[in-house]
Parts: C-alpha cells; structure tokens; sequence
C-alpha cells in the first residue's frame, strides 16, 4: 500500500436547469472548490435511478451528491419530490448496508446559487475524506452478464390471459 | 436412444427447490420417461464419486440450487461444470443469492460467534467452534470452509440458463426440462421464463388506479386485505411492478403481496434499487418530513427490497467499516452488523 493520502471521489448527479446551471455560474464566476467531485448532467434530478447511485460506488465512488432544483422550481413540475422521494428511502437502505449517511447526499440548489455548490462539495468532501475510503467486497462475475437480451422471449412466455396482448405492446 | 442424464444438486438453500421437482406430480412422469437422472443427493442414492466417473460434458443438464458458501458447494459445483453441458441456477437462491444471501447483512465472525457462542441457547462448550480438521483416534475428520460471503451460482461458475422463484413454478421447470430434451433452448444467459413485470398477469390489474398512490405503508399483519383489490392500493409493499412474471401470481391469490422472489427483469441491473424506486414514486406526501416519516414505515428496507437477491446486488453484501475508524481493529460489521437490525 502507498503512502498517498486519502482523495475522496464523489459522483455528482447535477440536473440541467439548476444545479448544472449554479456549478456553471461558480465556474465562471471562478469559485474554487474541491476537484473531487465528479460532475455527471441529468435532465432531472427525478431521473437519478437509485441504481445510479449504487453503481457510482460499486465504481470507485466514496461519495454520491444530487442536486436538484428547490421545490416548486422542477423544470419538470415535480421531478425533485421525486428524487426526494427515492433518497428519503435509499439511505435508511444504505444505512442498513454499513454506507454511511454523510456519502449521500441531496441538495436543492438554484441556477443563481454557485456559491451553495462551492460550499455543499467542499463540505461533502471534507465529511467523506474524514470517513475514509467506502469499502466494498464484491466477487468478480464468473458468468458475463448478457449486454443486450430479447425484450420478450416468447417460448418462455406462460399462458396467461392478457400475456400476448402485453407482449405485443412491448413488442412494438 | 439413450436417455439424456441430468443431475441435480443442493448447496445453501432449504429443500423447497427438490420439493419443487416432486411437485411436478404426474409430470415428473414425463420428465423420468425423457431423461435419467445420475445424481440428487435428496432423493437418490448416488455419490460424488459416480458424477466425477463420468466423462466430461457426459451430463446434459446440471441443476443447481442453492447460493454457495463453503468449500464444499464450490467442489461439487466446479465438478458438476466439468461434467456438464448446460448448467442451470435452480431458483432465487442460484441465480440471486435468495434468503440465505441475506447472510450477508452480517460478518462472518458475527454469524460464528452468534451460532457457537452468542445465541441464548446456546450453553457450555467453552466457546469451542468446529474446525475444519479434527484428529480423532479414528482417523481425520474434516468440515467444509465457511466462506467470507455468500456468492451467487454465476459468481462462482459459468451458468448457461437461470430458473427463477422461491421455489421455481413447475410449469417453468416442466417446460425447461422438456425444451432441454428437444433441444430447442433460447440463448445462453437467458431467464427461463417471460420477461414482463408481474402486474402484467396479476388478476388485480384491473384495479390498480391510473395514478396510484400511497398515504402510508402497511405490513401485511396490520391490515384485513381486500381480496379484489391491487394491494400496493392498500398500502402493502407489493413488489409486483418490479418482479418478473411467471409464477401465476400465487401469492396475491393468497392475498399477500409479492416479495419478488422471480427476480428482476431483464433490463434491471439491481433488482432492489429498482424495487426501492418503484415503491418510492408511490408516495404521496411532497414534504421532506411527510415523506421521511412514510418512508420510516417500511421497517427493514434491506430485507424488503433485497429479500432475494442481496447478493447479485452493485453493493453485494454489507459495507465494512473503515478499520481505522473501528477501536477494536476489526471491521465494525463484525459486532454491530447482527444487533443493530432488530
């Protein structure tokens, strides 16, 4: 093992029209703050699949941010109660699984606010850093997962009485 | 002609995937007639000895349940490999880990010391646990290693086909079996059974309202549940939307909500992330202290969402936690992971 001092990384899931927005304004407005966050752009916050999040620290992630637009403000009405939604289930569910509460976190933060994201990254950063490095034990896949699959395998398809007419709607 | 052989063979689950096959009933009389099973420990008296005789490949089909961990189930399954063309995960514990991949909530010091030591029944012994090798004057004995995890079939071999559910249906098994004598299997890596979500065959999904929402989460004992009506519409926490078809919907028949035993469909990575999701969208409140507070109402969101497959999940098994942060030096998982549960 090296020598190196810890450097948390942290995923950030910024949605378009705010967060995205602010981490643009604190760019241009040359805010410094922590190079460790690594910033992903959504659409929407409401389209942060908790799988998302999940496979952020399955790759390396210590830390996961979303940042949304504040209650009222969803470019798409109610994307962020959304994403509120899932993140006020998924951490007591991260909690369960030994993922500290402080690796997660949810921000609203406003297209005008790019000195709310200088402060949130460097406060994520400076609470992960100090929880040290998440450490995931996970087996290797002996069996590569298929990439792609048939939506529907038919033969497989047991008879049930709207089945077809469900397939048929994947189908197209 | 001679027969196709197959094998079947057990490794952590709990005899509910062998009292499947005898479920098949008559069928079972089709399924003996097509092909000659040489191996099971269950139910015939044949031995490790006569699988590893046969020449590799020799065996058609080799039918797994059961998540692996000891040394003694990763030999049988690495054998069975070699012996075997097709190697079918029997169930949710194969494919996903199952029940007993919720093991891994826990470390394996933590199991050991609760099961040898700390359980209230246990008395005496002196804190003596099984080695796995003894010298008695008769000889050496020798136990399976219990390993670190609890790994899925397809973590510990290559799996060609997977037959999902706790226990499979034995439609689905009657039909893999047969398909496998006809030669006419899908694609390697496939989930012998339909690919859309359960509410797509629930006898209820006439009544599951265009917007559904939930005022609040109920278990199943907390409620006398309508027996017409969509159960995630009484609150129950149905994971019908993010579970494969395929099993009839018995258990709404019963009128309990599905636990997602058939697993995922194909195009979920994690299957409790997604069942989170889904069930998350439900709620109605838009207040983070309302959300919060319904959210509190699923007591065990692991055992919830993960009943099954915690295992294959992104995370895999519960995070350690960082051992310089632990003042005994052992990874906090080990003593906190069992209590701090209940």
């Amino acid at each position: 093992m090296s020598e190196q001092p810890f450097e948390p990384r942290i995923v950030a899931f910024f949605c378009n029209w705010c967060t995205y927005t602010a981490a643009d304004l604190a760019g241009i407005s040359r805010m410094q703050y922590a190079p460790n966050v690594r910033v992903i752009r959504l659409m929407c916050s409401g389209r942060v699949d908790p799988q998302f999040v999940l496979a952020a620290f399955r790759d390396g992630a210590d830390g996961v941010l979303i940042g949304g637009c504040h209650p009222g403000d969803c470019h798409y009405q109610e994307g962020n109660v959304n994403a509120l939604r899932r993140f006020e289930l998924l951490r007591p569910m991260l909690r369960d699984l030994g993922v500290e509460d402080e690796r997660v976190r949810l921000e609203w933060i406003s297209a005008a606010e790019g000195d709310k994201v200088q402060r949130v990254c460097n406060e994520m950063t400076e609470q992960v850093r100090a929880l040290g490095p998440l450490r995931l034990v996970t087996p290797k896949r002996v069996t590569p997962k298929r990439v792609t699959s048939p939506r529907v395998t038919s033969t497989w398809t047991v008879p049930v009485e709207r089945a077809d007419e469900l397939v048929g709607q994947e189908a197209r | 002609m001679t027969k196709p052989k197959v094998a079947f063979y057990w490794c952590a689950s709990c005899g509910g995937c062998e009292e499947a096959v005898v479920d098949l009933n008559e069928v079972v009389l089709d399924v003996v007639e097509a092909v000659d099973i040489v191996f099971w420990p269950v139910a015939l008296d044949f031995k490790v000895s006569d699988v590893e005789a046969l020449a590799d490949g020799e065996l058609a089909a080799a039918f797994i349940n059961g998540a692996i961990r000891t040394s003694e189930q990763r030999e049988v399954v690495e054998l069975l490999r070699r012996k075997a063309g097709a190697v079918v995960a029997f169930g949710a514990c194969a494919w996903l880990g199952g029940i007993p991949g919720l093991a891994n909530l826990s470390s394996r010091e933590s199991i050991l010391e609760f099961v040898y030591q700390g359980s209230p029944s246990t008395q005496g012994g002196d804190g003596v646990r099984p080695q796995e090798e003894t010298e008695v004057p008769e000889g050496r004995l020798r136990l399976p290693h219990f390993d670190e995890t609890v790994r899925t079939l397809d973590q510990v071999i290559e799996v060609d086909y997977y037959l999902p559910g706790c226990p499979p249906p034995s439609n689905l098994i009657a039909q893999a079996v047969m398909a496998l004598v006809e030669g006419r299997l899908p694609e390697k890596g496939s989930v012998l059974a339909p690919d859309v979500a359960l509410c797509a065959e629930c006898p209820r999904a006439e009544t599951k309202p265009q917007d559904l929402t939930v005022e609040r989460f109920h278990r199943p004992y907390e409620i006398v549940a309508d027996p017409d009506t969509c159960l995630l519409a009484q609150g129950l926490v149905c994971l019908g939307p993010a579970t494969r078809s395929g099993c009839g919907a018995v258990c709404i028949a019963a009128n309990m909500p599905c636990t997602g035993c058939m697993g995922p469909t194909s195009r979920v990575i994690d299957h409790g992330a997604k069942a989170l999701s889904a069930i998350a969208s439900l709620m109605q409140a838009r207040e983070q202290d309302e959300i919060a507070a319904i959210a509190g109402q699923i007591v065990d969101p692991v055992g919830t969402f993960y009943r099954y497959s915690l295992p294959a999940s992104l995370l895999h098994r519960r995070v350690a936690a960082n051992g310089a942060r632990s003042a005994a030096g052992e990874p906090v998982g080990a003593a906190s992971s069992g209590g701090d549960r209940s």
